[in-house]
This record gives C-alpha cells, structure tokens and sequence, in this order.
C-alpha cells in the first residue's frame, strides 16, 4: 500500500476495528493521514499528550523515566537517587545510553544505580530519615560528587514524604546543591511530564548559580541532546568549528557547572524541543536568551541548520559557516552517492520518543528513503504541526501507537524499515521486517552531525540490505519481487 | 568510494580523534571539574582498605543492587503459560521498564500490558482502570488467560484486584468463566524472584481452585509417575531444553509448572505471534494429580512449594538450579526417586564425558580465586561447581539473598556448602550487599576469575578481573541464554566458557615467550 490518502484512512479504520468501542473513539483521534491541507497550515487533528487506554501495550514510560532517564541521569558529576523500591533505578541503570567522560564511580555517576531500596518499613513509616543519612553516606562514598538529585518513585508521592524539607536541610549540612524531584511514575501520561518536572527543578535549584569568568558574543548552549552515542560532541564540534564557544551541554555529557552558568549565553540551541522547550522558554522570559530550534540529522538539514543559526551571528560566524558546510559538501555526497541508490525509495515508519520522529525525516530523505508513516510516543501538539509539513500526502501520522497497531501498519503498508525502540525491535525481527533502535542507535552512533551521517546512512543499509532478512518466509512485509521470491 | 575511502568511524574510534581528545579538552573549562590530582587520589581512595571499611558500613544507600522488583518476576512467570497475558496493574512505566528488561535479556519481545494507572487513580483507586483494561487487552491481543500483578503504586493505595476483577465480570467485560489469575507483588518487598513465585502460586492456585478438581497425588490419567516439574525464575532458554532432554531419558510423563522458554526462543518465521509455547492451562489442575513435584529453585519458589506440598499434598523434592557434575548426579537421583526409574545409561555415559572434559581443564582452573553474584539459587550451584573443580569462591554477593526455605537461610546453606570443601575455606557470603560492596572485595583481596551479570561489568573492569557472565540479566552479550548450564551438558558449556576465558587471559598477558600454540 502506497501513499493514497484515501487507502489509508480507509487502513486505519480497519485496524482500529479491532478495539472495544469506547477506545476505539479514544484511538481514532490519534490517527491523521496528511493531506494537502493539512501539510500546508499544519492543520494539526491528532490527539496527543492524553492518557494511554489501559491494557493496550503502550510504548509509554513514566515521568520518573522521564526526569531520571533522560533530564537528570546525564548529569555526570551529580549522584542521582532513585528514591523508592529497588526497580525503577535497576532499569533505567546504564539503559539509555548517554555517553560521558569521567570516571564511573570516581567523578562521573551516569551508569551508576543509586537507591533508597524502600521495603515495607519504608513504605509504613516514611522514608525522609533514611533519605537524610543516604545523603550522607552519598558524601562519604563519592566525596567528589558535586550535587545530589532525589529522583521519586510512586511511593514516595503516595505515602507523603518529605523530599523537599530533606533535601533543603542536607544541601545546608553538606553544602552542595541537593535537588528534590517529584517525578513519581503515575503523574502525568508519559515521560514528557517528568521531563518537565525535571526541568523545573533544574530551573529552581541551579540555574544561574554560578558566573562565567569571561563572557563572550558567540557562547551558546547545547540543549537537549543526550549524547546517545556521542551525538552531542559530533554537533558540539560543527558549532565550535564554525567560531561558536559552547559554554554549556544539555544533559548528555553534562555537568552542574554548565547548567549554573547557562545563563550567561547569548543563544540556546535546542535540539530536543519536547524535552526541553520549559528551559528554553524559560531562560528566554528570565534572561533574554533567544533560542533556537535545530536539526543535525542528514546533511540536507544540517546545513539548513548551520546556515540559521550563523544567521544570527556577524558575518564571520556566516563566512565560517559557509566555509564549513564547502569543506563537508563533497564528503556527505560521496556518503549519500554510496548509499541512496541502496535505499531509494524504501518505505520507513517510525515511531521514536520525542524529536526523531520529526528530525530524521530529512536524514532518510537524503537517502532517498520514503516516510510513510511517523509518529511519536509521548509528543505534544506542537509536535504534530512542525513535524507535518515534512511529510509526503498520505502518510500516517500516529500519537501513542500501540504494538497491535505498529504490527498491523507494518504488514499492511509493505514496510521496509521500522525505526523505533527495544520493546518494538524482537517483534520485527519475528516478521522479517528491518528493524533499528532509534531510541539507542542500537548501540551505535553517533548519528548527528557530518560524522554521524556517515554511520546513519552506514546502519541504515547494513539494516535493511542484510542479506539476514532473506532467510524469513517473509509474508506481506515487503513487496514480493525485492524478498526475491 | 569504498567505505574506508568514507572514513567511516563510529565511536569506537571516531571519539579517539586529536579534534574530539581537543574539544574534550576544551570542554572543561566550563565544567568546572576536579582536577586530575583530585580525581586520581579520590580513584586511589575507593580502592583502599580505608574506603572498603567505610562500604562496608554504610547503612542505608544501595549502590549498584543485584536485584530487580517483583512485578518483572511475575511478568516472567504469566509468560510461563500457554496463551497468558501478562497484565500489571499500576503505572504503565513499570511495564515498560519490565518488557524492557526482559526483551534485552532475552532478545526477543515481551508483550505485557498495564492499567496505566495516573494520578486520578492515585486517589480514587484503578478500579476503571482494570476493568477497561481488561476490555481492550482481551480483545486485542486474544489470550487465554490474563494474569494480573501489582506494582507499588497499586499497592499502596490499597488496590483490592479480587473485588476489580469480580466487577469486570459484573460488568461483563469479561465473561464468568474467563480466566484471570493474580498476584500481590509490592516493589517493596522482596525481589523478582519472589515476584515469580508470588505469580506461579498464584496461576496454580487460581487454576486449580476453579477446576473443582481435588488433589489425588499419584491418581493423574497418565500414569502414577507423572512428576511436575519447576524451573523458577530460569534466564535460560536453554535450561529448558536441557531438562526436557533428561526427562525423555528417563522416560517418564512430567508436566513444566511455568516454561516461558517458547516465548523467550521463538522462531523467526515472518509472522508474529502474541503468544509461543508455555505451560498449557488444562495441564495445571492435573498437575495436582502428579505424583511428585520437583522444584529446582527451592529459595525462589518458597511459597509455591508450600502450595504444592500443603494444599495438592504431593510430595516435594526441593533443589537449587543443578550446575555441575555433583548438581546433576543429585538432579538424576531426585528424578529416579521420584519416580522410581533407573537413571538411563545415556546420561550415565554424558556424565562420563563431561567428567573426561573436566579433568582436561583442571589444570587452569584448580586454585583459580573466584567472586560470585546471582540469586541464591543459581549461588548455590555455581558454588558446588566452583569446588567441584578445584576453584576456590572467595567473594559471595548475594543482593536478595535474605532468604530460607524450611527454616534454612540461603547464607548458612551456602557457608556449610563452603565449609564441607577445603576449596571453600576463603569464601564469604554477603547477604543483602551490593555490587558497590563487590568493587571493594575485588580491589582488597583479589581473584583472578568473576562470575555473574553484566552489572558486575563495571567492578570487574575496575579490579581488572575477567568475567564469565552467568545468570540475569545479560545484556551485552548475545545468545548465552540458548545454551544450557544445568545438567551434565551445561556443566561442560560452563566449564568452555570459564576455561576459555581463563585461557584468553593467559594469551592477552602472555610474555612473548609463552605466547604458546598448545595448551
């Protein structure tokens, strides 16, 4: 099934058969198929940011995997407690990856699983005694810990802890900064509110704590890039090569110096927008930065992105930029002269966390990779509009997709390539379809910037090139002619 | 342009370049970071005697647990049987985290809902949330059974899953009959492996009751000899495979309590399937007509156990995961006991060549210092393996290791195992220690071998110990879940891995001239 608007609505009705009536209703409006109309104004139908219906396998997190997973944990130099029962801080331990350099234990605490390990007693009596001496025995096992975070689990907001007199008692004692989270699992519908939450701490506890010795008229802010497989450093390099000082990185690979001294920039530069547009905003209302949102996926919005953020610099900044993007130009053609005529025209679909689904868009295009279906587990609005002039008339824009409906969307519109999570990747492995963790880069990476599209377009036709999928009786995954049958 | 010509490096390499080391570099001026002196006193302390001692009395953090929460536990459980549903009944990012978990232990899909339960549930209770979720779950994913666990949060508002359930079928979102079976498993009281027993008494006890049968051991259609047979909380597949191939040795009638090895190594054949294998249903009240029960994780399946002896009234052979030449020769009189058949000259004989295998290796591994981590169970035999080949357990962690079965605790099991061998004078056993605790053992007092999961990577790495990756979960490397490690067979798969990697070693520090081609 190709890009009809009309087939596919008519696609998605029949999937959304299968549901009981009232969620039925509920997942209908979770479903748009982009017409002309829509491209243009972004005319934005689709629900999001509500609850999942219950027993449908949503690919959905919790706030607290929000705040801890993605907010708080890349905070190298700050030990960060899983405040509650041993599980939440055991999953997310060294789960999603977030490089940074240090040492494990020593002066960096990313893949590190510190917490309370609530029992019963806990739960009866309250864990606000225990908390105060784990902050102590915190400084005495890693003196060189800069700060501490209190990540709450469900309990904690349930049996009405404390955290936040705890916390301010114990960063007076131990004169560090100490940051209560309320990122309990069940508030909100997804990660996206921990997010938030993540960032309103962030926002009341360190944010313009410290100064800058020497300011400058190019310090920006990476934000909201998480350093999956060294992502952060792959843009980190194009923004200083093009004359831009980087003054602070957001979370991945960061540390609490550069979140104190943030302030001081006079551009942010956002990468993940849904994670992190509170910051953004905020700094904005607070200190006057403007921000900016960019997309190093695929050197066609690379260079898009480059080109707006030199705009808002002086002419050296611009002749620096043009400069670089003349120096990385043939490189990326050879890349894309390599790759596309292996992947033209394949089908995608993808449904990642937050910002890929939109900003890898243009990656694939660049290697002549056609979305025919995108969609995002816990995006906002605002999400849906700016990802839908990216798209071709006809594809099918989801919110929260359950597994039952990926399986279906994928046998019924022949797709060559699902880029989504773990949970997702084993069930396409059963059905021949190729699969990558865009959630993790499936442990490769990194994927942004000059350097990551080499290794983008590297995994994309290693994946669905490998000659492995042959060997699956394949049955309507892909059109019959390409499974050589 | 080939793709050296591309100069394609992903971050294995890509990150060693001057321009990254460069703005690597540059970067720390804004990070305001210790200075290298700091950094590498501070390095040197958290090695030190001083530091250990310090560890080893904190009282309250736990830093790096061997240990995951209930609920995955009974998630793995429900998987155990034939078209069952896991349902967990709490926020939905537990089970994300669950199918997570298991799904990158495994490499294979976890399909498992949840009631995701929000803050208005918070306070007026997941009542509609179960029920509506019930609803769609059926009628989605099509199964037999859905088997209900509870995270914390269900727990501590007090959620009654009895009186919600009743209520779906007043409210006919499911019918009388449907069957659904259910657990209390708070996150705040033991670990995953309470959590699957929790769940497997739970689907026994509900399938059971409901059936109307009564429990006539020795009385099953297929003969007096039937036996039931439990695994427990089994990260591998292949454990499975293994035991079903002793089974058919003897030739006896057995029925698995809880097999989730057909939803953890299912085929790759195009299509998808919800649900591959598992225990089947009809099978479990017959089960209470076996005539004997053989559980080979006795601290993990504590309260099954006490089901199946007091309620079915069946006799019981309780065992720890069978690893080694001693563990199965127990495993195969266990077996033969119970069933009163001969252990078949076929296993005999395997016993004979593993044996021949273990003494080819001896050489490398007799003396050989060794720490281990796992859940008591899978302890409990690596330990007996360890001594039955001249290895010597040093450091024992077991995180959830507060456990006993018939009043005996897994700690003075494990000492006395210990204290029966001359191997094991060094060992100590640490209960409910971390892999934090490990880090300091291994740089106190060091080993030259590490058995456990990909947690201890970490520590390993630290002490530069080389490790064997046993038990659950492992991350990051593929396929050992395939291949046994209990019976005659998986001693030889274990004794390959542990000699191989010792032998590795030996070439990796080898000094020029004994870089040698036979060994």
């Amino acid at each position: 099934m190709g890009l009809s608007i009309e087939e596919n609505q008519k696609l998605v009705e029949e999937i959304l058969e299968a549901y009981p009536k009232k969620a039925r209703k509920d997942r209908e409006k979770h479903f748009q198929v982009a017409d002309e109309k829509a491209i243009d104004c972004s005319t934005c139908a689709v629900k999001s940011n509500i609850k999942s219906r219950p027993g449908v396998m949503t690919p959905r997190g919790c706030a607290y995997a929000g705040s801890k997973g993605v907010v708080w944990g890349p905070i190298k130099d700050m030990v960060h407690i899983s405040h509650g029962p041993v599980g939440c801080g055991q999953y997310s331990w060294g789960s999603r990856r977030n490089f940074a350099n240090g040492t494990l234990g020593i002066d960096n605490f990313t893949a590190m699983q510190i917490t309370s390990d609530f029992q019963e007693t806990d739960i009866v009596f309250g864990g606000d005694k225990k908390l105060a001496v784990i902050m102590r025995e915190i400084t005495e096992m890693f003196p060189l810990a800069k700060g501490i975070s209190v990540q709450s689990e469900c309990p904690v907001g349930l049996i009405g802890d404390d955290i936040e007199a705890v916390s301010k008692k114990m960063s007076k004692e131990l004169e560090m900064p100490i940051v209560p989270v309320r990122c309990e699992g069940f508030r909100g519908v997804s990660q996206s509110l921990g997010h938030h939450i993540a960032n309103d701490a962030i926002r009341d506890f360190v944010m313009g704590r410290a100064e800058l010795a020497e300011t400058g008229p190019y310090d920006v802010n990476i934000i909201g890039d998480y350093n999956i497989g060294g992502d952060a450093w792959a843009s980190r390099i194009l923004l200083e090569e093009m004359g831009l000082r980087v003054i602070a990185q957001w979370s991945g690979d960061g540390s609490l110096n550069e979140l104190e001294v943030a302030h001081k920039a006079k551009l942010n530069l956002i990468h993940c927008h849904r994670s992190m547009n509170y910051m953004v905003d905020h700094m904005e209302k607070a200190y006057g930065i403007p921000w900016l949102e960019y997309n190093f996926f695929g050197p066609t919005k690379t260079y898009e992105s480059l080109r707006a953020i030199a705009a808002l610099f002086d002419d050296t900044i611009q002749e620096n930029c043009e400069q670089m993007i003349a120096r990385y130009k043939p490189v990326m053609d050879a890349v894309i002269r390599k790759y596309r005529p292996r992947l033209e025209n394949k089908t995608v679909m993808l449904m990642i966390g937050g910002l890929r689904s939109r900003h890898t868009i243009g990656a694939y295009e660049d290697l002549g990779m056609d979305i025919v279906a995108s969609g995002y587990e816990f995006a906002h609005k605002d999400d849906y509009e700016k990802m839908l002039p990216m798209l071709a008339e006809g594809t099918i824009v989801m919110d929260d997709p359950t597994a039952y409906e990926l399986e279906e969307l994928t046998k019924k519109m022949n797709i060559d390539l699902v880029g989504s999570g773990v949970k997702e990747k084993y069930v396409y492995h059963k059905m021949g379809v190729p699969f990558r963790q865009m959630h993790s880069w499936d442990y490769s990476g990194p994927y942004h910037g000059f350097d990551g599209f080499k290794v983008f377009a590297k995994d994309m036709d290693m994946t669905v090139n490998s000659p492995v999928w042959d060997l699956v009786g394949r049955q309507g995954t892909r059109k019959p002619e390409e499974a050589g049958v | 342009m080939s793709r050296d010509e591309l100069n394609i490096k992903d971050n294995t390499s890509l990150f060693k370049e001057e321009r990254y080391v460069q703005q690597r570099e540059n970067k720390k001026q804004f990070e305001a970071p210790c200075s290298e002196q700091e950094t590498a006193e501070a390095l040197a302390y958290s090695k030190s005697a001083e530091y250990m001692e310090k560890n080893f009395s904190r009282q309250n953090v736990v830093i790096n647990p061997h240990k995951a929460c209930q609920p995955l536990g009974s998630v793995m459980a429900a998987l155990g049987f034939e078209k069952t549903l896991p349902f967990v009944h709490g926020s939905q990012g537990c089970n994300a985290y669950f199918r997570s978990h298991l799904s990158r232990h495994f490499k294979e899909p976890t399909p498992s809902v949840s009631t995701s339960m929000t803050e208005d549930a918070a306070v007026f209770g997941g009542m509609n949330n179960l029920i509506d979720g019930l609803e769609n779950s059926v009628a989605l994913y099509k199964p037999e059974m859905v088997a209900i666990c509870t995270t914390c949060m269900a727990e501590v508002i007090g959620d009654d899953l009895n009186s919600f359930i009743g209520n779906a079928r007043i409210k006919g979102v499911i019918s009388e009959e449907y069957p659904v079976a259910y657990c209390n498993t708070p996150s705040f009281v033991g670990s995953h492996i309470t959590g699957y027993d929790a769940m497997i008494k739970g689907i026994l006890s509900y399938l059971y009751t409901r059936s109307g049968i009564e429990s006539h051991p020795g009385s099953g259609a297929e003969s007096g000899e039937k036996l039931n047979v439990m695994l427990g909380f089994e990260p591998y597949t292949g454990n499975f495979a293994e035991l079903r191939k002793i089974l058919g040795a003897f030739d006896t009638k057995y029925t698995i309590l809880g097999d989730h090895s057909g939803n953890y190594d299912s085929p790759a054949t195009g299509e998808y399937e919800y649900y591959y294998g598992g225990t089947k249903l009809a099978d479990v009240p017959q089960a209470a007509n076996a005539l004997a029960t053989l559980s080979l994780q006795k601290y993990t399946l504590k309260k099954t156990q006490e089901y199946i002896s007091g309620t079915w009234n069946q006799q019981l052979a309780a065992l720890s995961t069978p690893l080694g030449i001693k563990g199965t020769d127990t495993l195969l009189a266990t077996i033969s006991e119970l069933t009163g058949l001969p252990v078949p000259a076929m296993l005999t004989e395997e016993r004979g060549r593993v044996v021949d295998a273990l003494m080819d290796s001896h050489p490398y591994l007799h003396g050989k210092r060794v720490a281990l981590v796992g859940d008591p169970d899978l302890l409990i035999g690596l330990i007996g393996f360890c001594l039955e080949t001249g290895m010597e357990p040093v450091h024992i962690i077991c995180s959830n290791g507060d456990v006993d079965y018939n009043e005996v605790k897994f700690k003075d099991e494990a000492e006395a195992l210990l204290a029966a061998s001359p191997y094991g004078t060094e060992a100590t056993v640490h209960v409910g220690k971390d892999l934090w605790h490990m880090r300091s053992l291994l740089l106190n007092d060091k080993v030259d071998l590490a058995i456990g999961s990909s947690h201890l990577k970490f520590a390993a790495k630290d002490a530069e110990v080389p490790l064997v990756r046993v038990g659950f979960p492992i991350f990051d490397r593929h396929h050992m879940h395939r291949y046994p490690i209990i019976g005659y067979q998986g001693t030889l798969n274990l004794l390959s891995l542990i000699v191989n990697t010792i032998l590795q070693q030996l070439d990796d520090h080898n000094s020029g001239f004994n870089f040698e081609l036979v060994r």
